[in-house]
């Protein structure tokens, strides 16, 4: 049973990388064709529960959120009025607004960038598969385990002025450095999604060791053969394997971390002089003055900044499904 | 194999690869890991500067864990955590399971539509602030319910999304024979679709497991100062001033609350690793 069970798991049937392998989804159509006569093989009423969850914890508040987007809702009166674009007017104007969707996508892009590269270094360099590669891989995934919660006060921690990390450069330099990392308003934010990239690049590098597992290990050794260079080798060989690892990871750490908080939150809290302030920590902190209508609209914001985000990453995720 | 070049640059790297792997290891992962745990085992005064260098009063991991424990009732948000994971762990993959095994077999318009709202969660955030407000008016808000349903609210997309592209995969002619041998939905699903589900099955709970175990966030609107959980309770203690400047104690709480699931990726690694590669990457 459980050799069924790892032999089946890290690859399931149509999985060897070969794209367009369809005869078996046209065999399940004439099944679905000659069952249509009767009753339908897969009652709807399986999809029942699943829509009415859905629908009340996620699309109802959604639908709330653009009605109350638009309301003065405080904690400070118990009656809602309309109030219009007012909300948005204000975000706007004392700059908010702005400031923090272009402190929100830079982190995300950042981030994006770092835990892909980091991840995609490591899948490479780890990719043998000796005793030490396979420590090394485990070893690398143990931040992705822990709380972001965590890992921001580890990283308080290590980047105070008189942490390890300002004493560990001081050694090598001879000079003093008493640099404060978390409390600079201009690359501050760089900091963040460094830490960020490093909670996460663990699952970055597994899911491209996985995609280096379907380069088969003639093609490699033909490479090699004909003299290629490594970043021959990676640039023109592993890197078009990678394509769907890199899709899959690019869009869920965009995304992902448009909606980050934890490790914001556990390392500045959106300082300096809230340059490091994401959405979510202004949602937080207004949220806690009992501004809700102000949370609200900050939310709307984010929902609707990440769809627009969303909608190509969607279709690329859908499309490279339907190839496969 | 004989043909192996004796290219001097690809040798030179082959001799360097295992020290640069164990430098990078140390660096990258040791230092931070073992400022916690050395942190963790010091007293107040000189947890105060966190630093690699051992304690020199002693250690006093004992104490230190101890007080942790008290202080951030480590065992009622232990037990909190597992009641909000386990039930929307098995809520998120039983439900979605059974949404995907339609949205997979069946073909129609609405149905493609029912899909692509149904997979859009996994990027779209949930309305937070106003979830809270909906919680409120059906009496669910602060409650163990209300946290489990939003949660399998959210992570359904990831499910769906996994779930159906698996079974487009598997073909469709056991369930056929069997419907064709009299049985019914119920009964192919239970005991042919579900048992095939394993490997994608295994992906989910580890994703979803992870994000719901370590959230903070939507923990904190919806069940903040009501049911502890460990995320919760290191973010109360660490936030509130108790254990302001005490490093040692936050780390202990650290150390303490992730224990349980590094306990369980040592125990079962091969298949969290090849769950999370296996559903990612196909």
């Amino acid at each position: 049973m459980k050799d069924v069970i790892t032999r089946t798991a890290p690859t399931p049937p149509v999985s060897d990388g070969v794209p367009g392998e369809t005869p078996r989804r046209a065999g399940a159509a004439a099944g679905r064709r000659a069952g249509s006569r009767s009753k339908p093989a897969q009652p709807i009423a399986f999809l029942v529960p699943a829509i009415l969850v859905m629908v009340v914890f996620f699309i109802v508040p959604s639908v709330y959120n653009l009605v109350y987007a638009f309301t003065d809702w405080s904690s400070f009166k118990s009656s809602i009025n309309p109030v219009g674009l007012r909300n948005f007017a204000n975000i706007f104007n004392n700059g908010t607004l702005l400031g923090d969707l272009k402190v929100n996508v830079i982190y995300a892009v950042l981030v994006a960038i770092f835990q892909n590269v980091f991840g995609l270094a490591l899948a490479l360099l780890l990719e043998a598969d000796t005793k030490l590669n396979r420590f090394a891989r485990t070893m690398f995934f143990i931040p992705v385990l822990l709380s972001a919660l965590a890992v921001g006060y580890i990283f308080q921690a290590l980047l105070k002025p008189t942490g390890t990390l300002n004493t560990f450069l001081s050694w090598m330099t001879g000079a003093d450095v008493d640099y404060a990392w978390l409390n600079d308003t201009t690359w501050t934010l760089l900091w963040l999604t460094v830490i960020h990239a490093w909670k996460w690049m663990g699952l970055a590098m597994l899911i491209y060791l996985a995609g280096l597992k379907t380069i088969s290990a003639d093609v490699l050794e033909a490479c090699r053969l004909d003299g290629a260079s490594r970043w021959q080798t990676f640039r023109h060989v592993k890197l078009p394997f990678l394509a769907p690892a890199l899709t899959f990871n690019v869009a869920t750490a965009l995304l992902g971390s448009m909606n980050s908080f934890d490790i914001v939150q556990a390392t500045t809290g959106g300082g300096p002089g809230q340059t490091t302030e994401i959405l979510n920590i202004f949602i937080y902190r207004t949220f806690g003055q009992g501004l809700f209508a102000q949370a609200t609209t900050m939310s709307l914001v984010l929902v609707i900044v990440i769809s627009l985000m969303a909608f190509p990453t969607i279709i690329l995720l859908r499309r490279r499904e339907r190839a496969l | 194999m004989s043909l192996n070049r004796a290219d001097p640059a690809r040798r030179l790297w082959d001799r360097l690869h295992p020290v640069v792997v164990v430098l990078l290891l140390l660096v990258v992962i040791g230092v931070p890991l073992l400022l916690v745990v050395v942190t963790s085992g010091k007293t107040q005064g000189e947890a105060l500067n966190p630093s690699l260098s051992l304690p020199t009063q002693g250690w006093h991991f004992f104490e230190n864990y101890r007080q942790a424990f008290v202080d951030g009732r480590v065992v009622t948000a232990l037990l909190g955590s597992a009641a909000v994971v386990i039930p929307s762990v098995v809520l998120v993959l039983v439900l979605g399971a059974m949404a995907s095994w339609v949205l997979a077999r069946r073909k129609s318009t609405v149905l493609a539509v029912v899909y692509a709202v149904g997979i859009s969660g996994i990027v779209i955030p949930p309305a937070v602030i106003t979830l809270v407000l909906l919680l409120r008016q059906i009496g669910l808000a602060g409650t163990l319910p209300g946290m489990i349903l939003v949660y399998t609210g959210i992570y359904l997309s990831t499910a769906i999304f996994f779930i159906t592209g698996f079974i487009r995969t598997i073909p469709n002619e056991l369930e056929e024979a069997a419907r064709v041998d009299g049985a019914g939905p119920v009964r192919i699903f239970v005991t042919i679709v579900l048992p095939l589900l394993r490997p994608v099955m295994a992906t989910a709970t580890v994703l979803v497991c992870l994000y719901i175990w370590n959230d903070v966030f939507f923990a904190f609107f919806v069940i903040g100062g009501r049911v502890d959980t460990l995320p919760l309770n290191l973010f109360q203690v660490a936030s509130a001033g108790v254990y302001l400047n005490n490093w040692n104690l936050i780390f202990a709480y650290v150390v303490l609350m992730s224990l349980p699931l590094l306990a369980v990726f040592v125990i079962a690694q091969r298949r969290v690793i090849s769950g999370i590669t296996g559903g990612a990457v196909k």
